[in-house]
């Protein structure tokens, strides 16, 4: 049988597609449509799901504690995330400049996002070591105020946490770097020309064009914050008083602790609309504010 | 994009600053200087004291004023962690057996799926490119409850087999990545290589892989990273001590010595994150591409 040259290429295209179309079936479309339909009902694993209608998610509208992983996550998020980016580009804007060293202090500041997991976590609970940690030593050595108690105590247990997200904001430094590596030079010259210097320069020029970059690291990040767990589970399991409860931690609880799959599928449910409901609006807020290059030479 | 594009781009991240161009006055430069290394402080100090920690004495640990140096150097915190809570020997071991498999897996599918949205017209592709793109918005808690109940029906639970048979099927992150590197390869290379008589595979094989060659090597330093510091899905798929991954290996060190020995833990999570440390430091050069890359949309 012979094929037109078009007809083969089709064919080719969906024969090395096929892997990532079956993976996808399997492993994504599949469970996201398994989850929907155990949400609705009662399941333990053991025995057979039994249908529960919407008793789940009248559940969760009473219950107080997916309430308070909800409030600790977004806390989360909407500080970690805007904080993550603005110090992130400044770091990118400062290791920009043509000073000695800049490749050493480059590597230093990307170091951290290297670690992750459990070794992090540790070494993070060890630094906030209330007695014999070495961020306290430092802010009484510095500040003469002996420091709070950090993770074990419910007021200082989030700012601890968004603290160390921001040792981890390399990778995103990164990425800002890079695209201002890519903003041609005779832009900044034209702007010279026109008087545009320091900050006007940086509101006008290098902000504008690094709009699709920020919106693309402030959805990524956003998607991370909501999906926060190791650090969770190993610094904090969610304490002191549930002040770190994060929504994963807690889906993770209701399924693997307490059994409840129908329950936890809710909740994966909830968190699924959740997140793709921010998308959403940050895509249509970006309009505003976001600003690509070839639109613009249209 | 083309890939001659990204190589000025990662030799912007790993040169000297461009725009940087019209020197600025002596104090101007001073001054970044000077809030450059305030700055990179809070970055390596928790390093120098992860490490600092790791070679002192329980007693040492355990002291205020803490001091810097450790006296005496306690050198067998390194081997007591490997070998004497809990065997970590093991997990590391256990580690490499499940994470290596699984990236070559995953790197390899994922560049044949790739090349088919890199160099193959097709009606669908866009859409299908979409949906590749989008899957990457879902987050893995999602569909973590009915993926842990596939594979308990498929009595795949305490083997590594839930962590390594997913990689088989292409990572939407690796393709949209390893994408952009293939694009970049030229079409006139595909048809000289198609007029000499090579197939679609061959083409694969002999011309795209090669040149994409610091894309892959990314890729795989990511998705080995990944798996490497991977800790919810081993936590979810096994269960049995001996099976543990390095990850889940360290809380259990913690569940039985509890955080009394810090000295230990601090060793054992230093010998956690050099193997990545390493690898990232070996392939500087592709890792940095990889990033510039894959940050760009």
């Amino acid at each position: 049988m012979r094929l037109s040259i078009r007809r083969r290429e089709t064919v080719w295209f969906y024969a090395l597609i096929a892997p990532w179309v079956i993976g996808f079936l399997l492993f994504t479309a599949g469970p996201l449509l398994a989850s929907l339909y155990f949400s609705f009902t009662r399941y333990d694993v053991v025995s057979q799901p039994v249908w529960a209608g919407l008793g789940n998610y009248l559940r969760l509208l009473e219950d107080d504690l997916f309430l308070q992983a909800l409030k600790v996550t977004t806390t989360y998020t909407f500080i970690t995330v805007p904080l993550g980016i603005v110090v992130s580009l400044a770091l990118a804007l400062l290791l920009n400049q043509n000073v000695p060293g800049v490749r050493f202090f480059r590597t230093a500041i990307y170091l951290p996002t290297v670690t992750s997991g459990v070794a992090l976590a540790l070494l993070w609970m060890w630094l906030f070591n209330p007695e014999f940690g070495l961020i306290n030593y430092l802010l009484e050595r510095i500040t003469g105020w002996e420091g709070p108690l950090w993770l074990q105590s419910e007021t200082w247990v989030m700012p601890a946490l968004i603290l160390m997200a921001m040792w981890g904001v390399g990778g995103t430094m990164v990425i800002y770097l890079a695209g201002l590596q890519g903003i041609p030079t005779e832009l900044y010259e034209a702007a010279e020309l026109d008087g545009a210097i320091g900050w006007r320069r940086l509101f006008s020029i290098t902000l504008p064009l690094l709009s699709p970059v920020i919106f693309f690291t402030a959805i990524t990040g956003m998607i991370g914050t909501f999906q926060v767990f190791t650090t969770a589970q190993v610094a904090t399991n969610g304490g002191p008083n549930y002040a770190s409860l994060f929504y994963v931690l807690y889906l993770y609880q209701a399924a693997f602790r307490n059994f409840q799959m129908g329950y936890a599928s809710a909740l994966a449910w909830v968190l699924f609309v959740i997140v793709l409901l921010l998308t959403l609006l940050a895509f249509r807020s970006s309009a505003s504010w976001v600003h690509y290059e070839d639109e613009e030479r249209r | 994009m083309t890939v001659q594009r990204h190589e000025t781009l990662a030799a912007g991240i790993q040169g000297r600053p461009r725009w940087g161009h019209k020197a600025r006055s002596r104090a101007g430069r001073i001054t970044v200087f000077v809030l450059l290394c305030l700055v990179a402080v809070p970055f390596v100090l928790p390093f120098v004291w992860m490490l600092s920690t790791s070679f002192k004495t329980l007693d040492q640990t355990l002291r205020f004023p803490p001091e810097w140096m450790p006296n005496p150097w306690q050198w067998d915190n390194y081997p007591r962690s490997l070998f004497e809570i809990v065997p970590l020997y093991r997990y590391f071991w256990n580690t490499v057996v499940y994470s290596v498999p699984a990236t070559i897996f995953a790197v390899l599918s994922s560049a044949v799926v790739a090349y088919g949205f890199a160099k193959f017209r097709a009606p669908g592709r866009q859409a299908l490119f979409i949906l590749v793109l989008s899957t990457l918005l879902i987050p893995y808690p999602v569909v973590m409850v009915p993926q842990f109940i596939l594979f308990q029906r498929l009595g795949w639970i305490d083997t590594y087999l839930p962590l390594i048979v997913p990689n088989l099927f292409a990572s939407p992150f690796l393709i949209f990545m390893l994408r952009q590197f293939m694009q970049g390869v030229p079409s006139e290379l595909l048809d000289a290589a198609r007029i000499d008589g090579a197939g679609v595979l061959g083409i694969f094989w002999r011309v795209i892989l090669p040149l994409s060659k610091l894309g892959l090597i990314a890729a795989a330093i990511l998705t080995f990273a990944a798996n490497w510091n991977d800790y919810l899905g081993p936590l979810l798929f096994i269960n049995t001590r001996d099976l543990f991954t390095l990850q889940v290996g360290l809380t259990s060190f913690v569940a039985h010595r509890g955080t009394s020995h810090w000295q230990l833990l601090m060793a054992a999570s230093v010998l956690a994150t050099l193997p990545v440390l390493v690898i990232y430091f070996a392939a500087q050069k592709a890792m940095m591409q990889g990033i510039v890359v894959t940050g760009l949309k």
